[in-house]
């Protein structure tokens, strides 16, 4: 079992690594929401400094969705997704396995680009540390998320917008804790443990119900 | 171990494909489905596999303690390539998939005799080249049932002698092959099952 969720894994990261793959999109349009920001906002730094973790926030959610609505609709199109209902392996670990090569490939490269452009926008150093970790642990969810969207949308073309707007309110509640852990972080108002902990909790739920959920979408899918 | 089907049928779209359909087949035998387009052979196909549920009767494996999508290989219409990825890497995939266990990526890429195609990328492959490169997963890893749609189109006549000698000697190791074909395939010996006309 372990050795095919490895082949799936290896294959996805080939996939998005290789021209065409996606991987290098969500960090570029990350780069490109945070830089125009500060142009559109007007040189205000303590302005920047006050909403620069919802807008980093903002950016990594929106650059975690991208692609997502073709991690099962690409395998559909050229049938090797028969292959993978095949496979002699659980479909939720399979649909598990698909998400984690899509963060491995999207996500992480964005939590690692959070402290050089947290600074473009003059966030300070226990901030930046704090939006990081929160990125860390919630960008997981947003690609689970998303997941359910792309499963459900496995079989219907040009779908990228139906996922977004099945997928964005989901995504509400780890926005909210993820952007109020970061203020706790800063103003110490409340202890930066509380919304962590929420944030850490919503994502444990979506790790446990996406690919579930997605496994369900994609045998609806096939009948 | 055999594969028994009871009284299938299947609707699609609200329209009945086939119904109360019956045959078993054991060790060695074959089974050709023909028909005309829209018939449902791919349907009957996809419903052995276990891809669709039936919509009456049932398909079971006597002498089969396994998960049933352990016993098939599925090698349908589309060849379930990815472009981007090289002719050894997609087999690799499929190898590592479906557990492993049959011959190599190179022995089955020599077998199909696309054996100097394996470090290109699948999409610069002709049709006729990606069907021998789907027809390899037949032999990176052991299953006793082969469900084949279309397997002979695109393929020129050596590709067709070639599938032709694969499905005997599968065959010959008490395997079951049934194929989806309006062409001719050369499987002496197996069972017809027309669709479309009285089923």
């Amino acid at each position: 079992m372990s050795r095919a969720l490895a082949a799936i894994l290896k294959r996805d990261l080939k996939l998005a690594l290789r021209a065409g793959g996606g991987a290098g999109i969500g960090v570029i349009f990350f780069l490109a929401l945070v830089t125009i920001v500060p142009f559109a906002i007007g040189p205000d730094l303590p302005l920047l400094k006050r909403i620069g973790a919802a807008v980093l926030w903002i950016g990594a959610l929106l650059a975690s969705l991208l692609g997502l609505e073709r991690i099962f609709a690409s395998d559909h199109e050229d049938g090797s997704l028969d292959l993978l209902l095949l496979a002699p392996v659980p479909l939720a670990l399979i649909a598990a396995t698909k998400a984690l090569a899509h963060w491995i490939a999207t996500g992480l490269p964005l939590v690692v680009m959070t402290p050089v452009l947290g600074l473009m926008l003059g966030i300070e150093p226990p901030a930046l540390a704090a939006v990081t970790i929160t990125l860390l642990a919630g960008t997981p969810a947003v690609t689970l998320i998303g997941l359910i969207g792309g499963a459900l949308a496995a079989t219907l073309p040009r779908s990228g917008m139906l996922v977004a707007v099945l997928v964005l309110p989901l995504a509400i509640p780890l926005l909210i804790f993820g952007v109020a852990a970061t203020d706790a972080a800063v103003t110490n108002e409340i202890p930066f443990g509380a919304p962590f902990r929420l944030l850490c909790a919503i994502s444990l739920f979506f790790l446990v119900l996406g690919p579930v959920a997605a496994a369900a979408a994609l045998r609806h899918a096939r009948e | 171990m055999r594969l028994l089907a009871e009284g299938l049928g299947s609707m699609r779209g609200g329209r009945s494909l086939f119904r109360d359909l019956s045959f078993a087949l054991g060790p060695g035998e074959a089974l050709v489905v023909s028909g005309a387009n829209g018939s449902g052979k791919t349907t009957l196909l996809r419903t052995i596999a276990g891809l669709l549920p039936p919509d009456s009767g049932r398909i079971s494996l006597a002498g089969w303690e396994n998960p049933p999508g352990e016993a098939v290989h599925f090698v349908g219409h589309l060849d379930a390539q990815k472009g981007v990825l090289t002719v050894g890497e997609n087999l690799a995939f499929y190898r590592g998939l479906s557990g492993g266990g049959g011959a190599t990526v190179e022995a089955a890429l020599q077998r199909m005799a696309i054996g100097g195609l394996a470090e290109l990328p699948a999409a610069v492959l002709s049709a006729g080249q990606r069907r021998r490169a789907a027809l390899a997963r037949l032999l990176v890893s052991e299953r006793p049932i082969w469900l084949l749609d279309e397997p002979a189109s695109s393929l020129d006549t050596n590709g067709q002698a070639l599938l032709a000698r694969l499905m005997r000697e599968h065959r010959g190791r008490d395997g079951i092959v049934i194929a989806a074909t309006h062409l001719n395939l050369d499987l002496p010996g197996a069972r017809a099952i027309s669709l479309g006309d009285g089923h």
